[in-house]
């Protein structure tokens, strides 16, 4: 049977469980429709928070980046990762105490201001729609690639989907469906990975595999370094970039995990605290298991790569390559017309007059994309083609759970932070269900047109994302939580001067003109928003002792929210 | 009970600077600062840094938690604080 036929098929019984279980769990409460009643097991939320954490840039991208890339991918693999301890210890417990809706509805009532709130709701709304625009973008990517339509066709049948399950079931919908998307992303991950893992190191564990032995003897990692050197590119195995800034890059991104509201509302839908901290570990452990399978798969289809092409006879080649030229993701381009295949770093000025240059080669001739180590790698493994099926469907799970959470935030935003707590108080419950419905039926219209028609800026802005939440929300937070006498006035402050600071910095060099050479200390915009923390921190504490202590009523809402006991359920005020 | 809470918040505090002590060491110290000096090591086929890096530091902050979560649960039991 073909390619085709099981790709319709599997994501064609996919999509169907995904609005057959949108269908079951229709929201009949705001209580519902944001926070899925309430009562959510933890080890289900801990599924959820997995598919809604992983992103088709987890699923697709990673792996990719981390074989070209080697040991600095650990940025990656560490940063998303990590976050989830933070939340664990210093966040998802007391936030599910405290027991509201949102993130911005924390830091209104903590730091007893409309004003804290509202940059709160800017902030939520703009590294949610960064985000989602990404996501619809994947989407199409990922029909298009598979499915003989057209990109413009994918991104509107993504939403359409998206659209049908998140307005009719908001988070109820979306928190069972997350956890079918999540069943579908990691199985699909795997099988892949545990092939090509016993094809070159005879190991069925890939994490294991990775340190493996391959069949000529030599460990699999001293093989790619060996082969990255012998190319002019560096040693897979250690870093290529500034210390400082992988420590900085890092930090960003567990801190910004900790500080995206599309994760922390998760901890909002269990019904205990102790189970907020549970929902967290089991989080974590499902997202370790694609976590430390992808520098596996990344390190196991670099070197299949490059045994494959290196100064390889193009006539040779195997028929996934033909495949996959056709689609633009690999690229040959003959150079010194020899007929052979010529692949090796052509920057590395040493290497090009010492090897390259002898040798007679005129420039790389071989120019692949990221995206194809984990989409091409069941072809280059052989598989059959249901598990090629399978990895589509797994693509698409990843793009639409994520979305489909990220476009809950920005209707929670817009319903409850702006509507109910500021413009329409009086709002009843039926019209308040009803507006984040208009609220999340329009967002994904929106999120889908910038998917269909990105503006280039898109790739450039996610460090934005990352770099304002851990600058903006995650001090105002934990300060909250942690420091009593934290008062609005130094909160406040503290976000603005690390927003402010950190987006400066990042538009600076991402778009007015910044080169690498004037980066403060080797910091690259991805890292800043660790420096952005640190002095919204600081900022934070200094103005707050000059400032009068916040209310009693403030402060005895901090003793009661670290302190499990009595947490009800989330409140529907 | 005043007194209580207050020794239930220490001891919590506790907890958090241990953890996040060894949270920190294992992924921005031997995965990162460090990964040069514990890659001249070797566990199999893996340079010691580098497996922290890539591997090792998941691992251990998937345990972190779970051993947050079992020390909470006891404390809000010893404190009659939980639910």
């Amino acid at each position: 049977m073909s390619l085709t036929f099981w790709t319709y098929l599997i994501v064609g019984i996919t999509f169907a469980l995904y609005l057959g279980i949108a269908i079951w769990a229709k929201a009949g409460s705001t209580k519902d429709f944001y926070v899925a009643g309430g009562g959510v097991h933890p080890i289900v939320n801990g599924m959820a928070t997995a598919a809604d954490w992983m992103s088709a840039a987890s699923f697709i991208s990673m792996a990719g980046i981390i074989s070209f890339i080697g040991f600095d991918g650990s940025q990656y693999l560490m940063g998303w990762t990590g976050g989830y301890v933070l939340l664990a210890l210093l966040l998802a417990p007391y936030l599910r105490k405290f027991g509201k809706f949102t993130v911005p509805d924390f830091i209104g009532e903590r730091y007893y201001s409309q004003q804290a709130r509202i940059v709160a709701v800017i902030c939520a709304l703009f590294v949610s729609f960064t985000y989602v625009v990404g996501q619809m973008k994947g989407v199409g990517v990922a029909f298009s690639r598979f499915l003989d339509v057209s990109f413009e066709m994918g991104v509107v049948i993504g939403v359409g989907i998206v659209f049908f399950y998140a307005v009719l079931g908001g988070m109820k919908g979306i928190t069972y469906t997350q956890v079918a998307q999540f069943c579908v992303l990691i199985f699909a991950y795997m099988v892949p990975a545990i092939y090509i893992s016993i094809i070159m190191v005879n190991n069925p564990v890939p994490q294991l595999g990775l340190g493996g032995v391959l069949q000529d003897g030599t460990a699999l990692l001293d093989k790619l370094d060996m082969l990255s050197i012998d190319l002019g590119f560096h040693e897979y195995t250690t870093g290529n970039k500034p210390r400082i800034d992988l420590f900085c890059v890092t930090a960003a991104l567990m801190f910004g995990t900790a500080g995206l509201p599309h994760v922390i509302v998760r901890f909002f839908t269990v019904p205990k605290v102790a189970d907020a901290r549970k929902s967290a570990g089991w989080a974590l452990l499902f997202i370790a298991l694609l976590y430390t399978t992808a520098p596996a798969v990344a390190a196991f289809v670099r070197t299949n790569l490059i045994e494959t092409v290196d100064n390889k006879p193009y006539a040779t080649m195997p028929a996934w390559f033909s495949k996959w030229e056709t689609t633009g993701l690999l690229e040959w381009e003959d150079k010194n017309g020899d007929g052979n295949i010529q692949y090796y770093n052509d920057k590395n000025a040493d290497y090009v007059s010492t090897t390259a240059n002898p040798k007679g080669w005129k420039g790389n001739e071989l120019t692949i994309d990221r995206d194809i180590m984990v989409l091409a790698n069941p072809e280059i493994s052989n598989l059959p083609a249901w598990v090629i099926a399978l990895v589509v469907a797994g693509g698409l799970a990843a793009a639409l759970s994520t979305a489909a959470g990220l476009l809950l935030v920005i209707s929670t935003s817009i319903s409850h932070d702006l509507l109910k707590k500021w413009l329409r108080p009086n709002i009843s419950e039926k019209h308040e269900l009803r507006a984040a419905r208009i609220a999340i039926g329009v967002a994904v219209v929106i999120a889908g047109y910038f998917g269909y028609d990105p503006p280039d800026y898109v790739a450039a802005i996610v460090a934005f994302a990352f770099g304002l939440a851990a600058s903006s929300f995650f001090p105002a937070i934990v300060l909250g939580i942690f420091d009593k006498r934290m008062n609005k006035e130094g909160a406040i402050a503290g976000m603005i001067v690390g927003l402010v600071f950190t987006a400066t910095y990042i538009w600076y060099f991402k778009f007015g003109g910044g080169t690498p050479d004037g980066y403060w200390f080797d910091i690259s915009p991805e890292g800043i928003g660790t420096v952005g923390m640190a002095i919204n921190a600081v900022v934070s504490l200094v103005i707050s002792r000059l400032t009068p202590a916040p209310p009693v009523e403030v402060q005895d809402l901090v003793e009661n929210i670290r302190v499990p006991s009595g947490a009800g359920n989330a409140s529907v005020h | 009970m005043e007194n209580n809470l207050k020794e239930y918040w220490s001891i919590n505090l506790k907890y958090l600077v241990i953890l996040l002590s060894i949270w920190f060491l294992v992924s921005f110290g031997v995965g990162i600062m460090w990964a040069d000096y514990f890659n001249q090591f070797r566990i199999g086929g893996f340079k010691v840094g580098f497996w922290f890096a890539q591997q090792g530091s998941i691992y251990v902050f998937v345990v972190l938690i779970f051993v947050y979560i079992r020390l909470m649960n006891k404390l809000d039991e010893r404190f009659g604080v939980s639910e």
